[in-house]
């Protein structure tokens, strides 16, 4: 945390008619990811009363209150008590997080756009997946598209930027990169993130018991595999592979 | 046959809708739901029901057979129905006879229309509701042949009819200030309550394009801003300056800065204004829309005494005989009946 943070975050504004938004910073830090989670699980456990619903972006904590059974002013004033209680920045991730697997085929037709990336980020294709399989990256929220996380931090040659235009379209399993993040899509989408990897893993699965595989907190590693391990994971059902193991 | 209403023809935009699911948000998963929550309202005030899943029409229409006697309700854009052949009345609540085929044509103002059933779909629940959320591939849009059970019906009145709210060819809006709004200067703020903006051809339940009068809109938002919440009714402005309101199946973050947020009271004009209406936007105070919900929802509680029966003129009617013995209004008590 910088002084000039300390002084103006975390606060609080309104979303739309009916929701609320605490902001932990204006920019990506470990200390306000895990502060926004925090401060979640905490306005589900002693919240004010009246509110609806819960979520997190990459720093800030939002909820939504119904505005006609419930005194808006009252739930505003409720959160600012709640987030005067402590220091958010302090406290530890998330419960029951886990470490995930995931086989990914770097490069290739089927990602084609590793070389690229690389170059942007200065390296070679071979020192890129290098880099990029071997940081275990957290996944700092879930957001955009169903399940679909955004994972980070990468070390800072991957503080590349978005291209200036858009991809037409990625497939579900598609792992992109840029601003010192990966995104692992669980939809088709079109993209301004460089396709450098792709993963046989679908994070939506609507008619699962567990509809959405990743949680806020739990850390990932992409492990390259080649072509035919690839595509023999394909074959093996909506983990494609993928592994996890409780963190403790 | 268990009570079902069969789909004989459907439009691209044909899917079951309800209020949408809640919770989901943090997974990334928007709510959802129908296009237009107070036609489903609506639908649920001629049937003297609660509100219950239906079917939302999308532009084109569709064909539908009852497999037993059914009560449904149209609402939402107008569209030309008819029950084998003999018109019948948009705003309304009809009796579907068992075998005869219901045919609706395509909007003829406004962008999505609902058909309402007695009992309500009664269809799968999938995370917690019916509806399908397009966007998120949960559910799909529906097909001739598709054949959707219906709940039991304990209401029998039908013949009722409502003025709806006009909200199918544009008008003003209002909007309250959001978390990005001061990335716009005044100016700009100030510019676009003045512009007119004409609703465009490209939209869909994720969000409608906005085309302004005149330039698009600068905001001094850089590239570094981060991705933040989304909810439906943020109007987001894209790079080209140009604005997109967001509605039910919007993503749930996003990195484009928003200039403010539709009142969930003014929603289903921005979604069903047809593609060339005008629509003006207007700041109002968070105290002040708040207000207009309370009022808003005490307005939408009190449609079911708003209904009235269809009086209808037989100079109104040309085939007097077979409007009356198909639509089942007939039976002599409707006025006495509550």
């Amino acid at each position: 945390m910088s002084e000039a943070a300390a002084d103006d975050w975390p606060k609080i504004r309104s979303v739309g008619v009916d929701g609320l938004l605490v902001s932990f910073g204006d920019r990506l830090s470990e200390a306000a990811n895990r502060a926004a989670l925090a401060f979640r699980g905490a306005l589900d456990r002693q919240g004010p009363e009246g509110i609806e619903e819960t979520s997190t972006s990459l720093v800030s904590t939002y909820l939504r209150y119904d505005p006609i059974a419930g005194d808006p002013a009252a739930i505003r004033a409720g959160v600012a008590d709640l987030l005067g209680d402590r220091d958010w920045y302090a406290e530890p991730l998330p419960e029951g997080r886990r470490f995930w697997r995931i086989p990914t085929l770097y490069g290739t037709d089927l990602a084609p756009q590793l070389e690229e990336a690389a170059k942007a980020a200065g390296m070679t294709a071979e020192e890129a997946i290098r880099s990029i399989s071997e940081t275990r990256v957290r996944v700092q929220t879930i957001g955009f598209a169903p399940g679909q996380p955004y994972l980070g931090a990468l070390p800072e040659a991957w503080d590349i930027p978005r291209q200036s235009q858009l991809t037409d379209k990625v497939p579900v399993g598609a792992l992109v990169v840029a601003v010192r993040q990966l995104v692992l899509f669980s939809v088709t989408t079109p993209t301004g993130w460089r396709h450098i990897g792709q993963t046989a893993v679908k994070l939506f699965r609507p008619d699962s018991d567990t509809p959405f595989v990743l949680r806020p907190g739990d850390e990932v590693q992409f492990d390259p595999v080649d072509r035919a391990a690839f595509e023999k994971l394909q074959q093996n059902g909506p983990d494609g592979g993928a592994t996890s193991e409780e963190l403790t | 046959m268990s009570r079902s209403l069969i789909v004989h023809r459907a439009g691209p935009g044909l899917s079951v809708q309800d209020m949408g699911r809640s919770g989901y948000l943090a997974f990334g998963l928007s709510r959802g739901g129908a296009a237009d929550r107070l036609a489903l309202e609506e639908g649920a005030a001629l049937l003297a029901q609660p509100v219950l899943p239906a079917l939302e029409m999308a532009g084109m229409g569709a064909e539908f057979e009852a497999s037993e006697d059914m009560r449904i309700a149209l609402t939402g854009a107008p569209m030309r129905a008819s029950i084998d052949g003999a018109r019948v009345v948009w705003n309304a609540s009809h009796l579907l006879p068992a075998g005869a085929r219901l045919s609706i044509g395509a909007v003829e103002r406004g962008s999505y229309g609902y058909l309402s059933v007695g009992g309500g779909l009664a269809c799968e629940e999938r995370l917690g509701a019916q509806s399908a959320h397009l966007a998120a591939g949960l559910g799909a849009a529906l097909e001739p042949g598709d054949v959707l059970p219906v709940g039991p019906d304990k209401g029998e009145r039908v013949g009722m009819t409502f003025d709806p709210e006009a909200r199918f060819e544009g008008g003003a809006v209002r909007i309250v200030a959001s978390l990005q709004t001061d990335f716009f200067a005044p100016e700009e703020r100030a510019r676009f309550e003045a512009t007119r903006f004409t609703r465009d051809a490209r939209g869909n339940r994720m969000g409608v394009r906005m085309m302004p009068d005149g330039k698009g809109f600068e905001s001094e938002a850089g590239l570094s801003v981060l991705s933040e919440i989304i909810v439906p009714g943020d109007i987001q402005v894209t790079g080209d300056g140009t604005p997109f309101v967001l509605l039910a199946e919007s993503q749930t973050t996003g990195g484009y800065p928003r200039i403010g947020s539709v009142l969930p009271a003014d929603l289903p004009r921005v979604a069903q204004a047809q593609a060339g209406a005008t629509i003006t936007f207007s700041f109002v105070d968070l105290d002040t829309a708040h207000e207009i919900e309370r009022r808003e929802a005490t307005r939408r509680k009190g449609l079911r005494g708003a209904t009235r029966p269809l009086v209808r003129s037989p100079h109104d009617i040309p085939d007097l005989l077979s409007y009356q013995l198909i639509s089942g209004v007939t039976a002599g008590d409707d006025l006495e009946r509550v």
